[in-house]
């Protein structure tokens, strides 16, 4: 499992932070995503399958398998869209109003 | 109802590595969805060539980069044109990587038609995916080539008189075959392991390969961002849509609907369509009877 909670380059503060001309590193990413969501899907792990829905179907690429084989979201870059908890079949995800 | 008999790829053995994060769609964006896979199936030696268009404005976001491949942004016509000109460049570095063309359906069926048609035409080997959310919805929800009939844009909005668009869609993967295309294959968001399978089989085929996947979008299609995997599964379902492949001059259905389902939930679910009379439904009904009826009948 690589590349899960991709972290944000560090704040840009200088000219010299930003990427010259018009062509970008790759995953250069400045910042986050999760300012979208009004609702947060979380995975009730006792009763997860591990079937992989969840994980295929988030276009965001923002549901992964941890260490111990447990799926795990990245709640920095999830959008809320609740097509995980939508798609699962054994309703193991529930949509969670989220408190800022 | 087997999609794909020798399904290869899953869930479970694409590689758990991201190539496409951290982008800017819009919250349940199917288009999104199908880039991420087919780049999983793909792999990091893809190079990407993407037109104005949705994928484009969401991943090159400046300083942002979501692509972890090498990607570039192309004029608009000539998506195809810069695809085979990379792939001319990697077969004259001896590098055997891919060159892989991401446009949307305006970027394919009207704007870049001629420079995908030429591209098919000389025969180099890179792969076209055509993803198809049914208008211009980075400009705002124009009508495009691939808007099916009754469906509402921005220009061609429902009124009393004309309710929404009066053509029905392109025959964009028919057009793309009568060229003599090495592969082609229509997909669906709702069939994911079909969908990969056919990028695995584009990505092995000798010569130019063309992918059409339906994509639902929530923001033009007005339907709840939850709603984007179970609307695709049910257009082919019903038979709106189809899963068909294009093989050694053979077309070959991969999945036949119960045409007798009723399209009304379907389109019911979508602010774009929910102007729609009976008359009109019927007409979409009469619209897919013709079209399965020809499909059954020359492609079997």
């Amino acid at each position: 499992m690589k590349n899960f909670k991709r972290v944000p380059v560090p704040t840009l503060t200088s000219l010299s932070d930003y990427p010259l001309g018009s062509s970008c590193k790759s995953f250069h990413i400045t910042d986050q995503n999760s300012g979208w969501r009004v609702f947060m899907p979380v995975i009730h792990l006792d009763q997860c399958v591990s079937c992989y829905r969840c994980y295929l179907v988030c276009p965001e690429g923002a549901i992964h398998q941890n260490e111990d084989q447990k799926f795990e979201i990245d709640y920095d870059y999830c959008k809320g869209c609740g097509i995980c908890a939508n798609e699962c079949k054994i309703k193991a995800i529930s949509m969670v109003k989220e408190e800022k | 109802m087997t999609i794909n008999k020798s399904i290869q790829l899953n869930a479970r053995n694409i590689t758990s590595d991201e190539y496409f994060y951290g982008h800017k769609a819009c919250g349940g964006c199917g288009e999104s969805l199908a880039l991420r896979l087919a780049l999983k199936v793909l792999g990091e030696e893809a190079y990407l060539s993407l037109p104005a268009g949705c994928m484009a404005a969401v991943s090159f976001i400046y300083p942002n980069m979501a692509f972890k491949n090498n990607a570039i942004i192309t004029p608009f016509a000539s998506t195809a044109a810069v695809a085979t000109g990379v792939a001319a460049g990697l077969k004259a570095l001896h590098k055997d990587h891919l060159s892989v063309a991401f446009a949307g359906d305006g970027g394919t069926a009207d704007i870049g038609i001629q420079a995908l048609s030429g591209a098919i035409d000389r025969g180099e080997k890179f792969i076209y995916i055509c993803t198809d959310n049914e208008a211009y919805m980075n400009t705002g929800i124009q009508k495009s080539g691939l808007t099916p009939f009754g469906a509402s844009t921005t220009t061609t909005p429902a009124g009393k008189v004309i309710r929404g668009n009066i053509k029905p869609k392109k025959n964009m993967f028919e057009i793309v075959a009568a060229h003599g295309i090495k592969y082609a294959a229509t997909a669906s968001v709702g069939y994911l392991e079909d969908f990969m399978n056919k990028v695995q089989k584009a990505k092995e085929a000798d010569g130019p390969a063309y992918i059409h996947v339906f994509s639902p979008c929530p923001t033009g299609w007005g339907h709840e961002s939850d709603q984007t995997i179970a609307l695709a599964k049910e257009v082919v379902d019903n038979g709106l849509w189809y899963l068909a492949e294009y093989e050694n001059g053979r077309f070959r259905l991969n999945k036949k609907p119960d045409l007798s389902n009723d399209v009304r939930p379907y389109l019911k679910g979508q602010a774009r369509f929910r102007h729609l009379k009976d008359e009109d439904i019927e007409n979409i009904e009469a619209l897919r009877g013709e079209k399965w009826a020809q499909m059954l009948a020359e492609w079997q």
